[in-house]
């Protein structure tokens, strides 16, 4: 028989309480689901304007990021920019930064005395706080540097000499980037385009800060769980498996990326 | 509407500076070895890089003069065979020859009906639906030549197109390569550290080291003086033309050989000089190919003697001095030449 490996106690006992750790809450959270009440809950008029709220406003965030991000990713990743790693730093910082604080710097800028906010009011009539277009910006200010990251890592990777070659062929800049840069960088936008939607559906600290809770308008899943723990537990508990589902769909949809590791 | 390119690129300790010409429908080789400057001169000649001094420009169009005159590669009148192709994945051999057509505002049937012409004239009518990773690298080399030409570049540059081949494949592209060209009314830069694909595929050589042109003119020309150790090394290959008919090679300029492989048809063939035996008189036995020769010249170099003879056919031979001693070799001593069969290579000249 061949000789079983040695596992050091010291290793495994923290290795089993960290899985433990990860795990169980999850597994209570299904355990204590209400399986028999969950549709009925699930069909409540107020469950179903979060849902559907939460539903579009990440797909509006994550088409705004797609908008907004590849460019900036390209610009990062290929433009000789003058201090682009200061730029790739100022890019990541909503990544660290805890996102209650950008929902006050929103409010402070974009509020209706903010230096921005006052003349968007003024000129446009325009008021941001507290709307549903705020909380598709405060969950694109969280949820876009996760886009710009993965599409500029692609990039990066990308062998750029293929470009090069469309410029013999005659292909202006811009053809060039639609039909062979962005074809080359798919995975990466797909991965980015992902995590960017999961990141924005679970968005809770900046939507509140900057958009507030109000029923229909604002208030997206996250925001209603919190809610309803304290008038009706067993609707927060069907909103986390709510979730819960959609995150454990979001890491099949990578899973080739990440479960199965480094090949 | 000759190409008249005075390229001239400083970068870091690199400077590249050379002169070159060519004419429509002549096919230049630039020749030498790693680091010479043959990628900096194709980059800047496509577009992809700019000069610091000097000028490119074919016929009246100036494509490049710093520091006012910068036409970048996508509007340069080019084609491109890249060393390892660049084909685009995620286009079948027929979108990836349609890209350069569209890239330049041909409508979309008329660009795929244009693709779908020159992959046929690469013999890959059958394969225009094919991913490129599906290709072998001779089909990927000739779609990439098909990319290059469909649109009619003035100037076309070949960056080691035969470079990723292995061995037998190339011989065959080789010769392929040379009928394309042969058909192609433009100017053709080939760049190549290969002595037999530039001696083969070349009107005229260009040879570069430490990106300077070292030695120029006709393979023949250059092949018979050598200015320099690297060109000699480099070009010292006996290149004769002739018409194969089974193992037998009648050569153009004068008698024949007898080679290891049959074959049919007109025929390079080619062998290195230190190949071929000097005797002082006709050796005894039967080696396949022995005939008399004249000795025209010596040349040292560093390790050998190359001793120019005429016969038929004239050829190089590469001897040690003690051999040169030994024979007492002087311009007019008659000698015979002996040639193994297995020691020459015949290729197809299409």
């Amino acid at each position: 028989m061949k000789a079983r490996q040695s596992r050091p106690a010291a290793l495994v006992i923290p290795a089993a309480i960290g899985l433990a750790f990860l795990t169980i809450p999850l597994a209570g959270l299904l355990l204590q689901a209400p399986w028999k009440d969950l549709p009925h809950h699930l069909l409540t008029p107020e469950i179903q304007a979060a849902l559907k709220l939460s539903l579009v406003c990440a797909t509006l965030t994550t088409a705004l990021c797609l908008t907004l991000g590849i460019p900036l990713a390209w610009l990062l990743a290929r433009a000789d920019l003058p201090g682009r790693g200061f730029l790739r730093a100022l890019v990541t910082v909503p990544l660290v930064l805890p996102p209650v604080v950008g929902g006050v710097a929103l409010l402070l800028v974009l509020g209706r005395r903010g230096p921005v906010g006052h003349y968007l009011d003024s000129w446009f009539g325009i008021s941001l706080p507290f709307t549903t277009a705020g909380v598709v910006l405060a969950e694109a200010f969280v949820a876009m540097p996760f886009l710009v990251i993965s599409v500029e890592g692609a990039l990066r990777a990308a062998d750029s000499r293929y470009e090069e070659a469309a410029a013999t062929l005659g292909a202006s800049k811009l053809l060039t980037f639609r039909r062979v840069t962005l074809p080359a960088i798919a995975p990466g936008i797909i991965a980015g385009t992902v995590l960017c939607w999961a990141r924005a559906l679970g968005e809770f600290g900046a939507t509140i800060t900057f958009a507030g809770n109000f029923p229909g308008e604002t208030t997206t899943m996250p925001l209603a769980v919190y809610l309803a723990l304290e008038t009706d537990p067993d609707a927060a508990v069907v909103l986390s498996v709510a979730l819960l589902a959609v995150s454990i769909a979001v890491l099949a949809c990578l899973r080739d990326r990440w479960i199965s590791g480094p090949r | 509407m000759t190409l008249d390119a005075d390229l001239r690129i400083t970068r870091d300790a690199f400077a590249l500076d050379i002169r070159l010409t060519v004419r429509p429908g002549e096919v230049v080789a630039l020749l030498g070895p790693n680091g010479a400057g043959k990628t900096t001169a194709v980059r800047a000649l496509a577009g992809l890089d700019h000069l610091s001094a000097g000028h490119v420009r074919v016929g009246d169009h100036v494509w490049d003069r710093p520091p006012k005159v910068f036409v970048p590669a996508e509007r340069r009148a080019v084609g491109v065979v890249f060393q390892d192709y660049l084909l685009f994945n995620h286009l079948s051999a027929l979108e990836n020859v349609a890209f350069g057509p569209r890239a330049r505002g041909v409508p979309r049937a008329r660009a795929r009906t244009q693709a779908r012409a020159w992959l046929a004239t690469v013999g890959l009518a059958e394969h225009a639906g094919a991913r490129p990773r599906t290709l072998s690298g001779g089909q990927a080399q000739r779609v990439a030549l098909a990319r290059a030409l469909v649109t009619q570049p003035d100037l076309l540059l070949l960056d080691e197109p035969l470079a990723a081949l292995d061995a037998s494949t190339r011989l065959h592209i080789r010769a392929e390569l040379g009928r394309h060209l042969r058909d192609y009314p433009g100017r053709t830069l080939l760049v190549t550290h290969d002595p037999l694909d530039a001696m083969v595929l070349a009107d005229r050589l260009v040879i570069i080291e430490a990106g300077r042109v070292v030695q120029e003119g006709p393979p023949t020309e250059v092949a018979r003086r050598p200015r320099t150790d690297y060109i000699a090394h480099l070009v010292g290959l006996n290149l004769h033309k002739g018409t194969a008919d089974g193992t037998t090679v009648a050569l153009d300029g004068g008698g024949a050989l007898i080679v290891a492989e049959p074959a049919a048809g007109p025929v390079h063939v080619a062998f290195p000089p230190s190949a071929v035996g000097l005797y002082p008189r006709r050796p005894a036995g039967s080696p396949r190919n022995t005939w008399p020769v004249t000795v025209a010249g010596l040349e040292q170099h560093a390790h050998t003697v190359r001793v120019h003879l005429a016969g038929s056919p004239s050829v190089l031979a590469d001897v040690t001095p003690a051999v040169v001693a030994e024979l007492r070799l002087a311009p007019g001593t008659q000698l015979w030449a002996v040639l193994k069969a297995t020691e020459i290579q015949t290729y197809a000249r299409g």
